[in-house]
């Protein structure tokens, strides 16, 4: 199918200036039918003036949105297929989750015998089958959330848009509503967009994410991609933990080679995103800490193929975290790398002792600094 | 001990003139006037305890019409005051910018620094018959002679309008502000239009606010005397007026305590009304704004 309508949602070149500040700088983007999109970047970077634009709250300044292969410009927020679940719910206080849920079907002049059935098949669909008559404030943060969905959800929306819907909820709570959304998108099979600056939900949650910097996307693409294979250094920096540090290219082939770092320390890389690095360029290099592995001096033969890359250093502390434990090793030169570690608790690495910090020059991401030669 | 003793002593302390408030102006005042309602002057300086001055108000057509009319004036300035205090209120607390907010807010409060009197006087200035409007009419040729605007229920219920419409956005702003913005736009989100939005989000959500700023206005105007008098005349009929004239005019102490308690206890009737129509409580309307 080449037909448009496969995307339930399309940005063509979509701009939004408020006086003098742009806060959305052309966008562009297609989102197939059914599918889970986030749009992840930090507060400011303009993605709820995105999303904004898509309910219609907002006009853009510039460009096309299209639901369903139709362009919405100018059809008011009432009029459009698209359904927002607001970050701090917006459920009407004043009526029951009944009436909650009936409010927009009532809107769209459902007969009351449908208006019913549809409330309970809704409701039966989030399995929270008995709270029909139950006042808002009487509801669990998480039942909250379930009914702020069911809410648009029984409208049929082309695309219901999420904005950090989970922001309000405790830690605990919120782990287990990401799953749940998850499950909740696949069984209704809507197009989802959901907007985050928490890079842990977009990534566990998504088919897609879209990382937004300063108005503008930086990257779209799967989460696995984002993390392995930035584009550029704010992506890098961004999705997941990084040890980075900044140098000057010594060597390159153009897809690899040697930097001498700040610190004076030679370093090897692969170049990323597909840049062709130029000898003599200022470059950060950014290493993720599961890809550096801590080892005492002991075992470091036996490590050898395992990277090119070496660095001498000194146990500072472990971050104990259960599976996702760490160890921060302070190096000859003075400053702190994060390392994964898998802590057995028999003869681990204990602060004080000198270790080995190896990785691979394929895991070292280089990225030209902007602005520089 | 002695702390405890500190302690009850500084909270019979601040507790003193609130009793002291409660007691000697509100409800020893309550008790002599439900006394005094319940004599009957039988000879001179002999009275005996009946219903008569009730009665009287009962038998008397002209004293619960006039009763009867304060109320439903005072309703009509009530809605009236809710018409056009609603949109205020609604701008200043959802439209304007928070710099303007404070700016808009201070300009409804301006005119309290004003004595009613001297509003009501600014009124006559306006609406009498050689006042500025009939004056401007003339000047436009549209009347050929000056027009009396003063001394009808027109000029009454604008006046008393005028006078409580504070009292209706103050409660109001405060409540409105209170609202997430997200609601309403929730509300259109959800394929509500404009009206469907202010009836089914906007105005339940308001409605403690509503409900407060109803039972102040009402009980303002009710219960006022200048502006009717001033505005209205001598036609005006305020039961108010008639509460003066048992006092003052007729030195009938009695009947006039009677009229006193049976205006408390019509206009209480009504606020009671009220909230059993509106399904709100007093806790959470006035009590809570």
């Amino acid at each position: 199918m080449t037909d448009n309508s496969t995307y339930d949602l399309e940005a063509i070149g979509v701009s939004k200036n408020f006086g003098t500040f742009r806060a959305v700088k052309e966008v562009s983007f297609d989102i197939p039918s059914g599918s889970f999109f986030s749009i992840l970047g930090p507060s400011g970077c303009g993605k709820t003036t995105l999303m904004r634009m898509i309910a219609g709250f907002e006009e853009p300044s510039g460009g096309d949105i299209k639901i369903k292969g139709k362009s919405v410009l100018g059809t008011p927020p009432n009029k459009r297929n698209v359904k927002m679940v607001f970050q701090h719910l917006a459920l009407f206080p004043m009526m029951n989750v009944y009436e909650n849920i009936a409010y927009g079907l009532r809107c769209n002049g459902v007969g009351t015998a449908e208006i019913k059935r549809k409330v309970q098949d809704v409701l039966d669909r989030i399995a929270l089958p008995d709270v029909a008559e139950r006042e808002i404030h009487q509801l669990s943060g998480g039942q909250k959330q379930r009914i702020a969905i069911a809410r648009c959800m029984v409208l049929d929306p082309d695309v219901l848009l999420l904005d950090e819907p989970l922001g309000a909820l405790d830690l605990k709570l919120r782990e287990a509503m990401k799953i749940e959304l998850k499950l909740l998108q696949h069984q209704f099979n809507t197009t989802f967009v959901y907007i985050t600056h928490d890079q842990s939900e977009a990534l566990v949650m998504s088919d897609n994410v879209a990382i937004m910097n300063q108005g503008e996307f930086e990257q779209i693409g799967t989460p696995q991609d984002l993390y392995h294979h930035p584009k550029t250094a704010f992506v890098a920096g961004f999705v997941g933990d990084s040890n980075r540090w900044s140098g000057v290219v010594k060597a390159s082939d153009g897809t690899g080679g040697k930097v001498e770092t700040e610190q004076g320390l030679p370093m090897s890389f692969s170049s990323a995103g597909k840049q062709a690095i130029q000898e003599g360029s200022r470059v950060t290099i950014f290493v993720r800490p599961e890809f550096i592995k801590t080892v005492r001096p002991s075992e470091a033969e036996s490590t050898a193929e395992a990277g090119d890359n070496r660095m001498e250093g000194v146990v500072d502390s472990l971050l104990f975290n259960g599976a996702n434990s760490r160890v921060l090793v302070r190096t000859g030169s003075g400053e702190l790398v994060e390392s994964d570690v898998t802590l057995t608790g028999d003869n681990d690495l204990k602060p004080g002792e000198d270790v080995q910090l190896v990785w691979s020059s394929r895991q070292a991401m280089c990225f030209a600094d902007q602005g520089s030669a | 001990m002695q702390n405890k003793d500190i302690k009850r002593l500084s909270l019979f302390l601040l507790f003193a003139p609130f009793a002291l408030w409660i007691i000697l102006l509100i409800i020893l005042p309550h008790i002599g006037m439900v006394i005094l309602s319940l004599k009957e002057k039988v000879a001179p300086r002999v009275y005996e305890y009946s219903f008569a001055n009730y009665l009287e108000f009962l038998n008397e057509p002209i004293y619960w019409n006039t009763l009867l009319r304060t109320g439903s004036m005072s309703l009509l300035v009530t809605a009236l005051a809710l018409l056009i205090g609603f949109p205020i209120a609604y701008y200043i607390a959802k439209i304007a910018g928070p710099r303007s907010r404070g700016g808009l807010f201070l300009l409804c409060l301006i005119p309290l620094w004003v004595s009613d009197l001297i509003r009501a006087f600014g009124w006559i200035l306006l609406l009498r018959e050689t006042g500025v409007i009939s004056n401007f009419l003339q000047w436009t040729g549209l009347v050929g002679a000056p027009v009396e605007f003063l001394y009808n229920d027109v000029a009454v219920i604008i006046g008393l309008t005028y006078t409580v419409i504070l009292f209706m956005i103050v409660p109001l702003v405060s409540t409105l502000d209170g609202m997430d913005n997200s609601m309403i736009e929730a509300g259109y989100n959800l394929g509500g239009n404009g009206f469907t939005v202010l009836r089914r989000i906007i105005v339940p959500y308001a409605m403690p606010g509503i409900v407060a700023g109803c039972i102040v206005t009402f009980m303002l105007t009710a219960g006022s005397y200048l502006t009717p008098i001033l505005l209205g005349g001598k036609n005006s009929s305020w039961f108010t007026e008639q509460i003066y004239n048992q006092f003052i005019t007729r030195f009938n102490w009695e009947g006039g305590a009677a009229f006193g308690m049976l205006l408390l206890l019509f206009t209480s009737l009504v606020i009671w009304l009220g909230l059993k129509l509106s399904g709100q409580t007093l806790a959470n309307t006035v009590a809570k704004s």
